[in-house]
Order: structure tokens, then C-alpha cells, then sequence
């Protein structure tokens, strides 16, 4: 017999439930209840393309350590939903923990000899308290968290605090909530012990802050100071659009007038939305739209227009399985070679690759004063996983004395004053032209945009040298922005070591945690945080110094491997690829028994004698 | 396209217009298109129109698609702003042109191929939306640029240059867009010039989605006995419901016409467009009614052209948004930023 799992501040809650039950925001009360007590947790929703009737989950870690990643493997399953129940019963840990609706008696053969049944009769006590069917459902739910509220050691203040909160004014609303969680803790107080699973009271939350990537990434867009969204609704890209819509309604409108500082459309189509974003850039607004992988193939003939005719355009692209309609509502990392090269021709195009929430609004704000300087697409690269879960990060902070970069704009006053203009004349050396807003000037800074060959100043040509000036240029602009991107975040081993590891976005958490363990394994790994596309030289730096380096990405195909050998001469032989792609979010455990495999089955490829380190 | 400038020089009794600026002043590079092409005609009335309104010419903007029509915007005003966009999605990028800075005028310019065919869709929306534009599709049946395919405007029957006939239903493009809600709907011929440039002027003047389908033969592919969009086809089946006179402002109308005969509509700007009527009983504000004489001399073969339909107090998308009134692309660091108090109390909330 295998013996309770007994913890405290680390162990992993899931909840099955029926979507449209109404039971995601009793979970997310649940899990804000533990952050409230000071303890950090991570939450994942796992739920299918469906609004009604079929399964979901919600993946609650309770993580004194601060441990952000999936961590893998469930402690105690509350199994909600009679369709998953055996898959369900069969994912918990060895001694951990089933929580049920035991109103309805089950055969023993459905349960587990090596776990602990916690049977509360939710029915029964909804059935007995309520008569309307609605809130027999509803507060099941409530039930369920005052239950579990009292065998994991949650303080029911919290809980009610939390419900006075979200129903602020509603006192009878509030009222009706607190007796339905209270009946659940009653019920297990009366009943049963308290479970080895506990929260205790900590101090590891500090001041951080709990948001969705999409909505950080939103409120970026309003500080970066985007006035124009034009977007199509998709899967997991939706609530970006939304967030910067109620961002805008609360930060964005006119206090004198009452008036709209932004103009938001829900296009037609993903075409559209690119369209519009790209006629609002070609007339000096910020233009944004968010999308998700099969949004990014619609958009790639405009993708190249904006990168020929250097139109800035912000693309926040939520990734989700592909390819084609693949598992949108699962995550991946799999758009990264599509948006890097988007359109016909040679193109290229810079990526931000934010890692969680805090960045999706540091870049997110970015992304404009990047896409101006550049004048071109710029990708701010999300994927499902930080995107539509809650995450805990840092809480927002501006430099108020930053101002926007609107890059080289050619004035009224500088045309008038004779300064020469050629809109695809590189002045400075750098490849970035100036441009001129529309309507500046009655006779001078006019020109006509187009997606076809031009010499400098904007007229059409296709002699071949001259295509091949204004090309070459281009890739000058593209080295430019090597050194304005964000660079790379270097986590160095505690001592020398060729090994090396490389990964980006949502994998972050993961792989920190993964740090953490090499360390206690005693394996000494150099990691290297990529933060944009292209590649700084800082990431040149990396690939000389090590021999072996693992990529760690969620994507069958290696996408950033192949970047890095494409674009920076990384070599194949070194570059070791550690792939997860099966839709859930990467865990530490995956990454720990990925690498140590490999790296206790080979030794490093052209292995040389350890140097010391460089400095 | 042409990179060749036309000559600054021009004769010295020319007429400057009321901002000092002559009709050269308005023209753009010389064409490349085919001689005859009717599309040049429409650059002179589009030039001719704005000239006539005295308009900045920088403060056009010019849009277009892919395709002949859609290079002409580099052969009129060649002092504003152009931008010959992707293959049917112009109406996209004027959306979003218009959504930066609304103080401009937006011309979008198009060919049958562009909107009705692969941009179908994008006309139908930046109508519906209310975009304050002037479209104008440079309408000729036939795929130039490739040779003579059949567009989606080209009539079922109607023979190609090859001898093959049309076996596809044709798109309307003015009962489409009255349909969806423009709010000036006008058809005209690049032939006739007098009829052109006044719904031109009219158009640029209205404060909504204004959609001109202006027949323009193609005289290399589509000119010849069995098109119905050649010029003598046209002219055979032309049927004006009444000729337009465009007043800027509010001054008194010379009637010259029979008692009766004469409609006035004011727009919003306080621009009068006083129509004669040729048509008996044709009130151009009352869009059913139009739909349904347009359907009716459809049926009977012949091609309806004049103001169809203008509605004086139209809507547009900066209205139905509720945006401020200044463009969005000058608002300052202070209006578009909120700062770390703000970010302060977000942060709270998000506790």
C-alpha cells in the first residue's frame, strides 16, 4: 500500500469538469485563494475547441518555491465529469489524492487501491439547499471549494474576502456564495480530517501580479501607443484584442470630449485586419492585430508588402497547434519560421519572443517604437500557454519620462527647408530610409507607395541594379536591428562547462526550474534566453563558446535550431534538439530527463579540454 | 507605370483655381496605358474634378488595388500621397488610412477585376462599414493586364475578343453597393466627360462611402462587336436618368432648365448637387426605388447611368466608432500614454 502523499505548499490540484458548467471561475477563485495566502501558484486551463458539454481542465500548482512551469504528474484529481473519469482517476500520482460527488454510489472497480478517496456528496447537499436547477449547478461548485477549502488548510476568509470582492455592491449575491462555501467546509469538517495535501501561510508572492499574456500584451499595446486594432476573432488570440479594447474604453477616451483616442474594427477577415493595420501605419498611426498561426498564413502577401515597401505593422501571433486548424486550443511554439520568412520573395522580418506575462506588455509597448524605427512588420511571437492562462509576474512599471520613438519621419519643416528627400534613400548608412506622412507638404515629401521595384526616391524601376541597391539595403536594416531588438538573457552555469542550452517564450518557467535541478544533478549548463529574431551577436557569442547546446522548443521541426543555422552559421553537429509538441505546456521534468538522457548516452560533439572561463 | 515625369511647363494664360493652383498642378506621370485606354479619360476628370473644387491636392490620398486601373493614381495628382496596394484588398488599406487621419480625402481607385472579382469581398465591407471615401472602379469587363480574361462584371452572352462567350452571371457593382449601404451611388461612362466630372466632384465632396462604376472600354481586349462594355455598345445603351451641376457652396442655383425638371440636394457640407432630371419621375434620394429601376432597364438591356442615389446626412465609420475628431496619428505622447499612476492601479487589481 502505498502511503498518502503528504506536502505542504507543493502539490498539484486538477479539476476535470463539463465545460459551461460554470466551474472556471469557482477553480479560479480557488487557486487565487492560495496566491492570497502568500503562496505562488501556476494554473493552466486545458480545455477543447467546444462551448458546451465537452471536457476541461484546470491545473492548479501550489508552489512555495515559485516554480511557474507545468510541473507534470497531478497530486489530487477533483473529477468532476463522469465522461473522463477513468483517465482521470488513472493520471493521479501513486498516493495522492481523488476528490468526488459521492452522492451517487461508484463500484469499486472505478476507483484506485493505491490512492486516497475523498467522497463529499455534492448533489445531495446542492439537491437539499437548492431548487432552482441553474444554481444547483453554480454552487456545486462554491461547494466544492469550501470542501476543499477545509481539507487543504485554505483559510475561508480568504475565500469570502475574494467573493466580496468580485461581487462588490451584490450583497445578497455575495451572501449566497458565502453559505454555499461554508456547507462545503461544514460538511468536510464534519466528516473527515484534514488531507497530508496543506497551504500554509507564506511571504513568497510579494507584489507580483496575476494576469493572462494576452491581456498584458493588450495593455502594452495601449502604452506603446497603438491607436488603430483591426483584428478577426480566432482561437487563442481573441482576448488580446479584447483586453486592448476595455484598456482603451478605461485609459484611452477623451476626458473633454467623450470621445475615442483609438479606433478598433473587427475586420472581415485576417486579410483585412492586416490591411487596415497596414494603411494605418502607411499614415502615421500605430496599427496592430492579433492573431494566431492560420491568421499569419492569410496575412503573408501583405506581410511582404509591408516589408518592400517598409510599412510598420505590429503582429501579435497567440500560438496554437498547427498545422492547419491543428489543436487551437493547445499550445505550441510552432509559428516561428512561418512569421520569421512570411510572403513570397526574399523576406525577413523581426520576432520578439516574450516569455510571460510581464513581457508580453514590455514588448508589447515595444513592438511599436521597434516597428516605426524599422519601418516593417514586427512579430511580438505569444503562444497559448502565457497567453490565456493567468500567470504570476512582476508587476507593471513605465519610465514616464520615455517617449515614443516614431523613427525617421521627414517634417513639414525639414521639407520646406530644401532637405533632399528619397523615401528609400539610405542617408544615414544604417538601411533605414525616411519616410513622409501623408498630406505633409502641398509640393514636396509627396511619393507613391508601391509593392514593385523603385530606385530611391520612390520611382519605378526594374533594373536589376537598382532592385538588387534597394534589396541589399534592406538586409542592412535587417542588421540594424540585430542591435535594437532585445538581447539574449545569459543564465550561467555555476562554474565553467561547454554545454550550453538554449530556449524562449512560455518554456522560461520551465527551464529555470530545470536549471535549478541540473544544478543539484551536479550538471553544469550554461542557458541562454533568446528574446528576438534577428539574432544579436550575443547569441553568435553563445554558439562559439560551447559545444554542445540543447535546444529546448515547443515544435516538432527544431523551427529556432534552424533558425540559428540558417542565419548564424550554428552548427547541426552541436546544436542538439529537445522537442515538445503534444500541446500541453513543456514541464521541468520533461526537460530534465530529455537532457540527462542524452547527455549520459554521449559525450559532446568535437568535445575539446575544458578552458577556463574567457574572463 | 512610368517613371517619365511630364514637363513642368504649361501655357501662361492657363487659369490658376481658387488656391492658386492650376490644373497642372494636378497632374501626375505620363500614362503607360494603351492609347484610347478609357481609363486616361477618367484620370483627366479625376484631375478636371479637382481641380474645379479647388482641393490641396496633398491633402488627396490616393489608394489602389492591382491592375491597368489601379496604376493610374501615379498619373493624377502627383503631388499627394499614392498607394498602389495588393490585388483586390485596397478597400482594407483606405480603412485603415482613414482610421489614422480622418482629415483627408480618401480616392480609392479600382478596376472590375480588383473589386468584383478577387476584392469582392473587401468592397462589399469598407462599404458596409461606412468608410468615408470616393471609390472609383474603372469598370471594362476584361482582364488587361493578362490579356483579355473574362472579369466578373463582363455579361453572361457577351462575347471576348477570342470569340468565346460569357457563360457566368455578371456582379452589378452599383446595386451591390446600394445594397450595402453607400450613401452616394453613381454610374458613368469614360466617355463622357461632362456626365463624369460633376459626379466626380459630388463624390469627393460627400461625406461617406461614395461609389462611382464608371464604364471605361478596354480598347485592346474589349472593344469589339459582341462586348457589352465597348464604346459603342455603351453609347448605343446608355440611358442618363439626369445630369449633375455641383455647387460648392450655397448659392443661389441657375435653372436653366424646364420648371419641374430640376431636383436639388444639399450634402452636409453645404455642397448643393443640382440635378436634372431625364428620367421622369427619378427621385435620386430614395434608394428602394432606385434598386428597382435599376433592376427594371437591366432587364430591358440598357445601362442606367447618373447620380442613382445620394442620401444627403450620411454616416460614416469615425462616427459609428465615436473617435475623436483630430486624427489619430497626431495625438500626442500625454493622450496616448497613461503613465505609471495608471499602471499603479492596474497592478492593484490584478492582486
Amino acid at each position: 500500500m502505498t502511503a498518502p502523499l503528504s506536502a505542504v505548499n507543493d502539490f498539484v490540484v486538477k479539476f476535470a469538469n463539463v465545460n459551461g458548467s460554470g466551474s472556471a471561475s469557482a477553480n479560479s477563485m480557488f487557486a487565487k485563494s492560495v496566491l492570497r495566502m502568500g503562496v505562488p501558484v501556476a494554473v493552466r486551463n486545458i480545455f477543447p475547441s467546444n462551448i458546451q458539454g465537452l471536457p476541461t481542465w484546470f491545473e492548479v500548482r501550489v508552489t512555495g518555491e515559485g516554480h511557474l512551469g507545468r510541473r507534470g504528474g497531478v497530486d489530487m484529481m477533483v473529477a468532476m465529469n463522469p465522461q473522463t473519469w477513468d483517465r482521470d482517476v488513472a493520471e493521479i500520482e501513486p498516493g495522492g489524492y481523488l476528490f468526488y460527488d459521492s452522492t451517487k454510489p461508484m463500484p469499486a472497480s472505478k476507483f484506485r487501491e493505491d490512492i486516497t478517496v475523498v467522497g463529499v456528496p455534492l448533489t445531495a447537499i446542492c439537491n437539499a439547499a437548492y431548487t432552482v436547477a441553474r444554481e444547483r449547478q453554480l454552487f456545486k461548485n462554491i461547494i466544492y471549494v469550501g470542501a476543499l477549502a477545509a481539507l487543504l488548510g485554505i483559510e475561508l476568509e480568504v475565500i469570502e474576502q475574494l467573493l466580496a470582492e468580485q461581487f462588490e455592491g451584490r450583497e445578497r449575491l455575495i451572501k449566497a456564495n458565502v453559505d454555499a462555501l461554508h456547507m462545503g467546509r461544514d460538511w468536510v469538517r464534519d466528516n473527515m480530517a484534514p488531507l497530508g495535501l496543506q497551504v500554509r501561510r507564506a511571504d513568497a508572492v510579494g507584489d507580483r501580479i496575476f494576469i493572462e499574456g494576452n491581456q498584458a500584451a493588450g495593455l502594452g499595446a495601449v502604452y506603446g501607443g497603438a491607436t488603430v486594432c483591426a483584428w478577426y476573432p480566432i482561437t487563442p488570440s481573441t482576448s488580446l484584442a479584447e483586453a486592448f479594447t476595455s484598456y482603451c474604453q478605461e485609459l484611452r477616451v477623451d476626458p473633454e470630449s467623450g470621445k475615442a483616442n483609438f479606433a478598433i474594427v473587427q475586420a472581415e477577415d485576417e486579410i483585412a485586419s492586416i490591411g487596415m493595420v497596414i494603411g494605418a501605419g502607411w499614415n502615421g498611426a500605430r496599427a496592430f492585430t492579433a492573431t494566431s498561426g492560420p491568421g499569419v498564413s492569410l496575412m503573408t502577401e501583405f506581410i511582404g508588402l509591408s516589408y518592400f515597401a517598409e510599412i510598420p505593422a505590429v503582429i501579435f501571433d497567440v500560438q496554437r497547434g498547427g498545422p492547419s486548424t491543428g489543436m487551437p486550443t493547445r499550445t505550441q511554439q510552432a509559428d516561428l519560421i512561418g512569421a520569421a520568412y512570411a510572403s513570397h520573395g526574399d523576406t525577413k522580418h523581426p520576432m520578439l519572443l516574450p516569455m510571460d506575462p510581464g513581457e508580453c506588455f514590455t514588448f508589447g509597448a515595444l513592438a511599436f517604437d521597434l516597428a516605426d524605427r524599422l519601418q516593417t512588420t514586427v512579430f511580438v511571437m505569444l503562444d497559448l500557454d502565457m497567453g490565456m492562462n493567468e500567470w504570476l509576474t512582476e508587476p507593471f512599471k513605465w519610465d514616464d519620462s520615455r517617449r515614443i520613438d516614431r523613427g525617421k519621419v521627414m517634417s513639414h519643416e525639414e521639407l520646406e527647408a530644401g532637405r533632399d528627400f528619397g523615401r528609400y534613400l539610405d542617408v544615414d548608412g544604417d538601411g533605414i530610409p525616411y519616410r513622409t506622412y501623408p498630406g505633409v507638404h502641398p509640393t514636396r515629401g509627396g511619393y507613391f507607395t508601391r509593392g514593385t521595384s523603385r530606385n530611391p526616391y520612390a520611382r519605378y524601376s526594374e533594373e536589376g541594379s537598382v532592385y538588387v541597391d534597394n534589396v541589399q539595403r534592406l538586409l542592412r536594416k535587417f542588421e540594424t536591428a540585430k542591435s535594437i531588438v532585445p538581447a539574449p538573457e545569459l543564465r550561467p552555469a555555476s562554474g565553467p562547462t561547454r554545454d550550453g542550452v538554449i530556449y524562449y517564450g512560455s518554456t522560461g518557467p520551465a527551464m529555470h526550474e530545470a536549471l535549478g535541478l541540473f544544478e543539484r544533478q551536479g550538471r553544469r549548463l550554461d542557458a541562454l534566453r533568446i528574446r528576438a529574431f534577428p539574432f544579436s551577436s550575443e547569441v553568435d557569442d553563445f554558439l562559439a563558446s560551447h559545444d554542445r547546446i540543447f535546444v529546448v522548443e515547443q515544435n516538432r521541426d527544431a523551427q529556432l535550431r534552424t533558425l540559428l543555422m540558417a542565419e548564424n552559421g550554428g552548427d547541426p553537429d552541436r546544436l542538439v534538439p529537445i522537442l515538445h509538441f503534444d500541446g500541453t505546456p513543456i514541464t521541468a521534468r520533461f526537460i530534465v530527463s530529455s537532457i540527462s538522457s542524452l547527455m549520459d548516452a554521449t559525450q559532446p560533439p568535437g568535445s575539446r579540454p575544458l578552458r577556463e572561463a574567457a574572463e | 507605370m512610368t517613371y517619365i515625369a511630364k514637363p513642368k511647363l504649361h501655357h501662361p494664360a492657363l487659369a490658376p483655381n481658387g488656391l492658386g493652383y492650376l490644373r497642372r498642378d494636378y497632374e501626375g506621370s505620363v500614362s503607360t496605358l494603351c492609347a484610347g485606354c478609357g481609363h486616361d479619360s477618367i484620370s483627366a476628370a479625376i484631375i478636371q474634378a479637382a481641380y474645379e473644387l479647388d482641393l490641396p491636392p496633398h491633402r488627396v490620398a490616393k489608394l489602389s488595388g492591382i491592375g491597368c486601373s489601379s496604376k493610374t493614381p501615379d498619373y493624377f495628382l502627383g503631388n499627394s500621397h499614392g498607394f498602389n496596394t495588393v490585388h483586390g484588398r485596397m478597400p482594407s488599406v483606405l480603412t485603415g488610412a482613414n482610421l489614422a487621419n480622418r482629415e483627408l480625402i480618401y480616392l480609392g481607385v479600382s478596376g472590375d477585376g480588383d473589386s468584383a472579382s478577387i476584392g469582392l469581398g473587401q468592397f462589399a465591407h469598407a462599404i458596409r462599414r461606412g468608410v468615408n471615401m470616393t471609390y472609383i472602379v474603372e469598370n471594362n469587363g476584361v482582364y488587361g493586364l493578362t490579356k483579355g480574361q473574362f472579369s466578373a462584371t463582363s455579361d453572361r452572352g457577351s462575347k471576348s475578343k477570342k470569340g468565346v462567350v460569357n457563360h457566368d452571371a455578371a456582379i452589378d457593382m452599383v446595386s451591390l453597393a446600394l445594397q450595402l449601404g453607400a450613401s452616394f451611388v453613381a454610374r458613368s461612362f469614360s466617355g463622357d466627360k461632362a456626365q463624369l466630372v460633376p459626379l466626380i466632384k459630388a463624390a469627393l465632396r460627400h461625406p461617406g462611402p461614395a461609389f462611382i462604376d464608371t464604364l471605361s472600354p478596354c480598347v485592346q481586349f474589349n472593344n469589339h462587336a459582341g462586348s457589352t462594355k465597348s464604346y459603342d455598345y455603351v453609347r448605343e445603351h446608355n440611358e442618363a436618368v439626369n445630369r449633375l451641376d455641383v455647387i460648392a457652396d450655397r448659392k443661389p442655383i441657375e435653372v436653366d432648365y424646364e420648371p419641374g425638371t430640376t431636383v436639388s440636394v444639399t450634402q452636409h457640407d453645404g455642397s448643393v448637387l443640382s440635378l436634372h432630371k431625364l428620367a421622369d419621375h427619378y427621385d435620386p434620394t430614395d434608394r428602394i426605388a432606385a434598386m428597382a429601376y435599376l433592376a427594371q432597364r437591366q432587364a430591358a438591356g440598357e445601362i442606367v447611368t447618373g447620380l442613382l442615389y445620394v442620401d444627403p446626412e450620411p454616416g460614416d465609420l469615425h462616427g459609428a466608432l465615436g473617435t475623436t475628431d483630430r486624427p489619430l496619428n497626431s495625438l500626442s505622447d500625454a493622450e496616448l500614454v497613461p503613465g505609471q499612476a495608471a499602471l499603479d492601479r492596474i497592478n492593484a487589481g490584478l492582486r
